[in-house]
């Protein structure tokens, strides 16, 4: 397996409005599950916006060693990134295959890997995706994502507010993923970043305050309750 | 009896052309958030456009295929008129709300001046085929025509809004884009090039607008188009930002609560009830009473 980052990020600044929320940016993604890690507020949301250009913001990003930092919003996705936002953000009024069939960015979207990883959707296909619950929420908008062929796939808190178990199907749906497409996976749960991520990102007041592998940072208390802000036990965290 | 279903008759004519005004800049505010006070203009240049059409072709009444190429004229009109707005001007102001207002107003306020400039200020009569001046016996009232065409018409439209909003990807798009536009393009869909098709749409939609007004008043004036904007936008507000089913209901109530109220109470009486209501709505439900509340976004 290649080891040349997939993904780039290389002195990124981004502003909401006129705030300046990202300084200096600068970490890769590479195969595997990379997890962006920090306190609520710190931009990790807004460190997925400015790579797909839904936030503004100077810098270079370039995905697969082509710069995409100059490209509109749908045409970076067209280039390879699968989204999953934070809260979902599936069409309400929609039903769950019309979600499916307008993220579907080819002819042939791949419904068999979604239906193999939640068979709930097909059963749902029909109902409008706001009348589903957080989880089957959860699932609708994994799906979008999983439906495509992607160079990289960034998932925005897909545990936030979700009973165990499904916190365990989506767990499970994101290592399967991750086996093929490299991941960049916001997550507060370090239960699941334990799971999941092979390095991790830590994002502090808008900058980079640490990067390295994810089980060094989980085994090193100190470094875990500096830089998050939380004890390192897992199964402590949700 | 009659009487009242003259009334009830008129006012769903009346309630088709606001909802041919309101279906486009319904769906343009609720996908772009864009208030374009140009729609009015849209009606007005387009309607003009087919009045010179059919008036070319027969002096006080058109023949049915000068009228059809009227109404072809007018169409191509609104969407023309709308697509150079849109391609030219508002790309370029997206999220700048204010400087919309301003270049919209602008466009609709010169609009205007060239018409008048061009046909003059008073209205002219249009010319149609005599069987919209003809009446059709329902009820016992004799209703003119030209009602039932705008009925039919704003039916058939309703009905072609609904199929392309439910069964068409441009639909789907629109639909979603409705919802949350951003998230849509974080999809990879270039949701600007809907816009356009929006717009044009609106614009289409305008242009009929603008002929069949036309036909329901048998004349058009300069501010044919800015009257009827007045109401659509009130229209769009009551049935919800980009509801088209929403526009349609809306329409049909406002339209009859001022036919009714202007009849039965006094002139100006329903015009009055229009805007009480329309401020009761943004009082109770200011989204509208058939949208959902979406993201600006």
């Amino acid at each position: 397996m290649s080891t040349a980052p997939v993904l780039s990020l290389s002195h990124v600044d981004a502003w909401i409005g006129g705030q300046q929320i990202l300084h200096d940016i600068t970490f890769d993604v590479g195969h595997g599950v990379t997890a962006l890690l920090g306190r609520n507020g710190v931009g990790k949301t807004t460190t997925l916006r400015a790579v797909l250009g839904l936030t503004r913001r100077r810098g270079a990003i370039t995905l697969d060693g082509h710069r995409i930092d100059e490209l509109p919003t749908h045409a970076v996705v067209r280039r390879g990134i699968g989204y999953v936002p934070e809260n979902r953000e599936v069409f309400a009024s929609l039903t769950v295959a019309e979600n499916l069939s307008l993220a579907a960015r080819s002819g042939r979207p791949d419904l068999d890997v979604v239906h193999a990883l939640f068979p709930e959707l097909r059963e749902r296909a029909r109902q409008p995706a706001g009348t589903l619950s957080g989880g089957q929420q959860q699932m609708v908008a994994l799906a979008r994502a999983l439906l495509n062929d992607n160079a990289v796939l960034l998932v925005d808190e897909p545990t936030k507010g979700l009973a165990p178990r499904i916190v365990e199907e989506v767990v499970a749906a994101l290592r399967v993923v991750a086996e093929h497409t490299p991941v960049l996976l916001v997550e507060q749960d370090l239960d699941v970043v334990g799971a999941l991520a092979d390095r991790v990102v830590v994002v502090a007041d808008g900058r980079v305050a640490h990067q390295g592998s994810a089980a060094a940072l989980l085994a090193d208390d100190e470094a875990v309750t500096a830089l998050l802000g939380v004890g390192t036990r897992l199964g402590s965290t949700s | 009896m009659s009487v009242l279903v003259l009334l009830v008759v008129t006012g769903l004519a009346l309630g088709a052309l606001y909802f041919l005004a309101a279906a486009g800049l319904s769906l343009i505010y609720g996908l772009m958030r864009v208030l374009n006070f140009a729609h009015g203009a849209f009606l007005t240049v387009s309607g003009y456009a087919g009045y010179q059409v059919a008036s070319s072709l027969g002096v006080a009444s058109a023949s049915w295929a000068a009228f059809a190429l009227a109404v072809l004229v007018g169409v191509a009109t609104g969407a023309a008129f709308a697509a150079a707005l849109e391609l030219l001007v508002v790309r370029r102001l997206y999220d700048r709300e204010i400087e919309q207002v301003l270049v919209t107003v602008g466009v609709a306020l010169a609009a205007v001046a060239l018409v008048t400039g061009t046909w003059g200020s008073d209205a002219r009569p249009f010319p149609a085929p005599p069987w919209f001046a003809r009446t059709t016996g329902m009820l016992g009232a004799q209703v003119p025509n030209s009602r039932l065409a705008c009925i039919a018409a704003a039916v058939v439209v309703l009905g072609g809004l609904t199929a392309l909003l439910g069964r068409t990807r441009l639909g789907l798009v629109i639909r979603a884009g409705v919802e949350n536009r951003s998230m849509v393009a974080a999809l990879g869909i270039d949701v600007r090039r809907s816009f356009t098709a929006v717009f044009v749409l609106g614009g289409a939609l305008a242009g009929l607008g603008g002929v069949l007004a036309g036909v329901y008043n048998s004349s058009l004036s300069p501010l044919t188009g800015d009257n009827l904007l007045i109401f659509a936008f009130i229209v769009v507000v009551i049935g919800g930002l980009g509801s088209v089913g929403g526009a349609a209901v809306a329409a049909t109530v406002v339209a009859l609560i001022q036919q009714l109220a202007n009849y039965y109470a006094a002139s100006g009486v329903g015009d009055l009830l229009v805007v009480l209501a329309l401020a009761l709505v943004l009082l109770v439900r200011p989204q509208g009473l058939f949208a959902r509340s979406v993201r600006i976004a």
